[in-house]
């Protein structure tokens, strides 16, 4: 009889099948996942969590038989006798017939996700936009990579494995005589008593010698160096600026919205880039750099001047992430209010310092939650906004009033778009 | 007989050592006073997520790759988590060496219960009763599962994950009517079906030679049209092995395909005499490990504390509630398959007259283990509750038949009761529930129409009225026809030919262009 302790063994044998499951049931769990997220609050998006999918797709029939006539056998009669008869449970039966087999007759199959499927599953569909283009000027920069070798290089490159290589496979080739070869034979000499001999075995010795001394342990030319290469690497670092204007106008309901979507964005790029930075900006009549605690429950009043947040954005930028070395991203929140002789000045920073340097500037517009924008005549930060798009900036713009419309939103602003991927690649 | 040895072990933890030693007292009384006959032991310690693993896997430690497999991982993982569903103390399996599944967090109590029960219990089963012997090949399972996953995963390198998905998609459909029930020429050796997969390979391998493809072929022989008799002689029809007929005679299935069908065929095959022996095998267990705990107990060497936690999961495992009780979904097959043992020791060392009557054949004989491995050996549930279930059983159980006919509209009847008129009627009915003949549907190959446009027929035969689930039945006709590639017809017919339903599946395009 053997024991064996299998507790060490390498776990998670089922990982593959449970992968191929997924796949299968990608289109249905993804959208189990979007509607268990829209309930949901933010943080716990990343927290996977159970979905439930409908299992029609994931059914795995087999024939069974129902309905004709049962017989039953049954412990625990208490009081019927042969011949009675018993009224039909109401409704269906009351399990009697069903079958639950391993769940499978429940109308949907419910299982959990974990974090990292629960996310990769909710953002699959979303991309970066236009990143393509920016990739050749800014997103990348260089790096060295390594290339072979070559004969010529600084000392420190030198390489010594191949060196010694090339050097031992000279001297086979050109019969460099061996130490040892040459040992034996002045041993030889040595205990030779015969003369004749003793010089036939003297000359050899020194032919040897000689051989040996013109054909070096390491040449020069056995020399080899490290080649490097630069190639270009991507950046692979992100900078998300969060601008809000907390002006009095602003209620705690736009935060939350603001909020939500902030860290939709922070997911995402979490995703896509080894690090990223947020940076939080609020704004009144001026703006301040503050954190995250401040920023989203801070109190402060005033009027609204968004430049003021947009210029010390393109401070924060000059002075902090370098452009060539930071992916750019911002996202304003706001509920639009602006001084309308602010409007010029907005525009130009935009235009001018804002868009050239990042990737990507989503403007969101929140409202209240019974507030519909259909009523409501767009507001003057919309409308300059509006204008800038039509004259080619690259905004994008949404309005959120209710806390379910900001995963459409999300997912709307990021979706991956055919003709987008035609045209990067 | 000295009853003075030392525990075993004190308290609820254990050591591997100990682990040693519980077996080796466990074997001394298994092999020594109840003589029983077992596969040499393998006992593996796992953990909770190996456990899931392996419920996944049908219980066999190494298995294919299939989605399905994740499907049923990913639901037993939900109700775990959930605290719905506890694990099973151990699997077995049926192998040689027999290879037990151990739980890391049994305390030591539990496991020496568990290797009583399943290294013991369970092993015997496996070795000793006909089923097993006639129809699985506990020495080559382990290789033919390895063999199995390995052509699995090359299939799917040389043929597309997605093709070789489809495939085993619909014979996983036709499993359960993948099986033959009658014994036929030879039994089933899984090393030499292994060898002779891997033979055939290296045949094709061998004698490929593009050139065969493009000489060309003289004007095809003119097939006679056979008449319809010879032709069913010819394809072995009636047949009722779905998958067989299939791997056999399905006109444009690859190799491959065929090999996978195969695969499918062997393993539900091996399943097959587990499910006609659940009381049974757990009935032996459960006796075993009981006839052993006690043992151990009177030896000394399971103190009273431990012996009292043993009897609290013994008597959790044969608790079965009564039919009005919440917890109540059938018979539980440890409590009835204990229940009918401990009752067959009781005939044959203490028979009242009624038993004399009954069993005239075991009644008084006096050796109980005798009695019960030449039981063991024989029987599968059906016929063992039909030759064994005593009159005495069905009035403490208080048994009771209904029968529910849905023309009978006032209400279910109760057909019998524990009395003189119905013991023999409950007997027959309970045994009828263990019937796989009257569990599955009972489905044949009947025709292939090879001069029309190659119509497979089947049919089924309805008994009591109860039909095929239409939604079902579509789909695995489906998966069918998708094998098959042409058409499909099921004709649903009553004891009188009386056609009750009719389905016409064709095939799906995609899996015609495969």
């Amino acid at each position: 009889m053997f024991i064996v302790d299998r507790r060490l063994n390498p776990g998670s044998k089922s990982l593959e099948n449970r992968q191929r499951f997924l796949r299968r049931a990608k289109a249905l769990v993804q959208g189990a996942v979007k509607k268990s997220s829209e309930g949901r609050d933010i943080k716990d998006v990343l927290e996977g969590g159970e979905v439930s999918i409908p299992l029609d797709g994931m059914h795995e029939p087999r024939f069974r038989t129902e309905g004709g006539t049962r017989d039953r056998v049954l412990p625990g009669n208490k009081k019927f006798i042969e011949g009675d008869i018993i009224e039909r449970p109401k409704g269906g039966g009351g399990g009697r017939g069903s079958q639950p087999g391993e769940g499978d007759s429940e109308d949907d199959f419910r299982f959990v996700l974990s974090r990292d499927e629960f996310v990769n599953l909710f953002l699959d569909d979303l991309e970066l936009p236009d990143l393509a283009k920016r990739k050749l000027a800014e997103v990348e920069s260089e790096g060295l990579q390594r290339a072979g070798y070559s004969t010529s290089g600084s000392p420190a490159n030198i390489s010594v494995k191949r060196t010694v290589q090339l050097a031992l496979a000279r001297r086979v080739a050109l019969r460099r005589p061996k130490p040892q070869e040459i040992a034996e034979l002045e041993a030889e000499c040595e205990a030779c008593t015969d003369e004749k001999r003793r010089a036939e075995l003297l000359v050899e010795l020194d032919a040897l010698r000689a051989k040996a001394k013109r054909i070096p342990f390491i040449d020069p030319i056995d020399i080899r160096f490290r080649r490097f290469e630069s190639v270009p690497k991507p950046v692979a670092q992100a900078v998300m600026f969060c601008l809000m204007d907390v002006s009095g106008s602003m209620t705690e309901h736009m935060k939350d919205l603001a909020k939500r979507f902030y860290m939709l964005l922070y997911v995402f790029l979490t995703r896509r880039y080894r690090h990223v930075e947020i940076v939080f900006i609020r704004h009144t009549d001026r703006a301040e750099e503050v954190d995250e605690q401040t920023f989203f429950y801070g109190p402060a009043s005033g009027g609204t001047m968004v430049s003021s947040a947009l210029q010390a954005m393109s401070d924060i930028v000059r002075s902090r992430f370098r452009p060539a070395d930071w992916n750019i991203y911002a996202a304003q929140a706001s509920d639009g209010d602006n001084s309308i002789a602010d409007s010029a000045l907005t525009g130009r920073l935009l235009t001018e310092s804002i868009l050239p340097v990042s990737q990507f500037f989503a403007y969101l517009e929140v409202g209240e939650a019974s507030g519909s924008s259909f009523e409501m005549p767009d507001s003057s930060l919309w409308t300059l906004y509006q204008r800038l798009r039509s004259e080619g900036a690259p905004l994008s713009m949404r309005k959120v009033n209710n806390r379910s419309e900001i995963f459409p939103v999300f997912h709307d602003l990021f979706q991956r778009r055919r003709s987008q991927e035609k045209a990067a690649s | 007989m000295s009853e003075t040895h030392e525990p075993l072990f004190e308290g609820a933890d254990w050591d591997f050592q100990q682990l040693q030693r519980i077996h080796d007292a466990c074997q001394e009384i298994a092999h020594g006073e109840l003589g029983l006959d077992t596969y040499p032991n393998q006992i593996e310690i796992i953990t909770a997520e190996q456990m899931l693993d392996a419920y996944s896997s049908s219980g066999m430690p190494l298995f294919y790759k299939h989605w399905s497999f994740g499907k049923r991982f990913a639901h037993h993982e939900t109700f775990y988590r959930k605290g719905l569903m506890g694990l099973a103390y151990e699997i077995v399996i049926n192998s040689s060496p027999c290879i037990s599944y151990l739980m890391e967090e049994n305390t030591a109590t539990m496991q020496t219960l568990v290797i009583a029960h399943a290294a013991f219990g369970h092993n015997h089963f496996f070795k000793n009763n006909y089923l097993f012997k006639q129809w699985t090949d506990a020495d080559g399972i382990l290789d033919y599962l390895d063999f199995a996953k390995g052509y699995v995963a090359s299939c799917e390198e040389r043929h597309g994950r997605l093709a070789v998905e489809m495939t085993l998609d619909a014979a996983h459909a036709l499993m359960s009517h993948g099986i033959d029930r009658y014994p036929g020429k030879k039994g089933l050796d899984l090393r030499q079906e292994e060898k002779r997969a891997k033979e055939r390979r290296e045949h094709e391998q061998s004698v490929f030679n593009d050139l065969w493809r493009t000489v060309p072929t003289g004007p095809s022989k003119s097939t006679e049209i056979l008449n319809s008799e010879r032709r069913r002689k010819l394809l072995g029809l009636p047949q009722e092995n779905i998958l067989y007929f299939l791997e056999k005679t399905a006109p444009r299935l690859q190799p491959w395909q065929r090999e996978l069908l195969r695969i499918v065929r062997h393993i539900a095959q091996y399943f097959y005499p587990q499910g006609q022996t659940k009381v049974m095998n757990e009935g032996t267990a459960t006796y075993v490990h009981y006839r052993i705990m006690n043992r151990l107990h009177q030896q000394g060497r399971l103190t009273d504390g431990n012996f009292l936690e043993f009897l609290q999961s013994h008597t959790n495992v044969v608790f079965q509630p009564e039919f009005d009780d919440q917890r109540f979904s059938d018979f539980n097959p440890y409590a009835l398959g204990f229940a009918m043992m401990q009752d067959i020791e009781r005939i044959v060392t203490a028979p009242e007259d009624e038993d004399r009557e009954w069993f005239p054949d075991i009644a008084g004989k006096g050796d109980v283990m005798g009695v019960l491995r030449e039981v063991w050996a024989n029987y599968r549930d059906e016929s063992f509750i039909s030759q064994f279930l005593s009159p005495r059983l069905i009035r403490s159980w208080r048994m009771f038949h209904l029968h529910d006919d849905p023309e009978f509209s006032e209400g279910i009847q109760v057909d019998a009761i524990h009395d003189a008129r119905g013991y023999r009627r409950i007997r027959r009915e309970l045994a009828r529930q263990y019937d796989v003949g009257f569990i599955d549907p009972n489905i044949e190959v009947m025709d292939v129409d090879l001069a029309g446009d190659r119509r497979l027929m089947l049919r089924h035969v309805v008994v009591k009225g109860a039909q095929l689930n239409e939604t079902d039945a579509r789909r695995v006709l489906q998966h069918l026809a998708d094998l098959w590639t042409y058409d499909v017809s099921l004709v649903e017919v009553d004891a009188k030919d009386n056609v009750l339903k009719e389905y016409v599946v064709s095939p799906r395009a995609v899996a015609i262009a495969a």
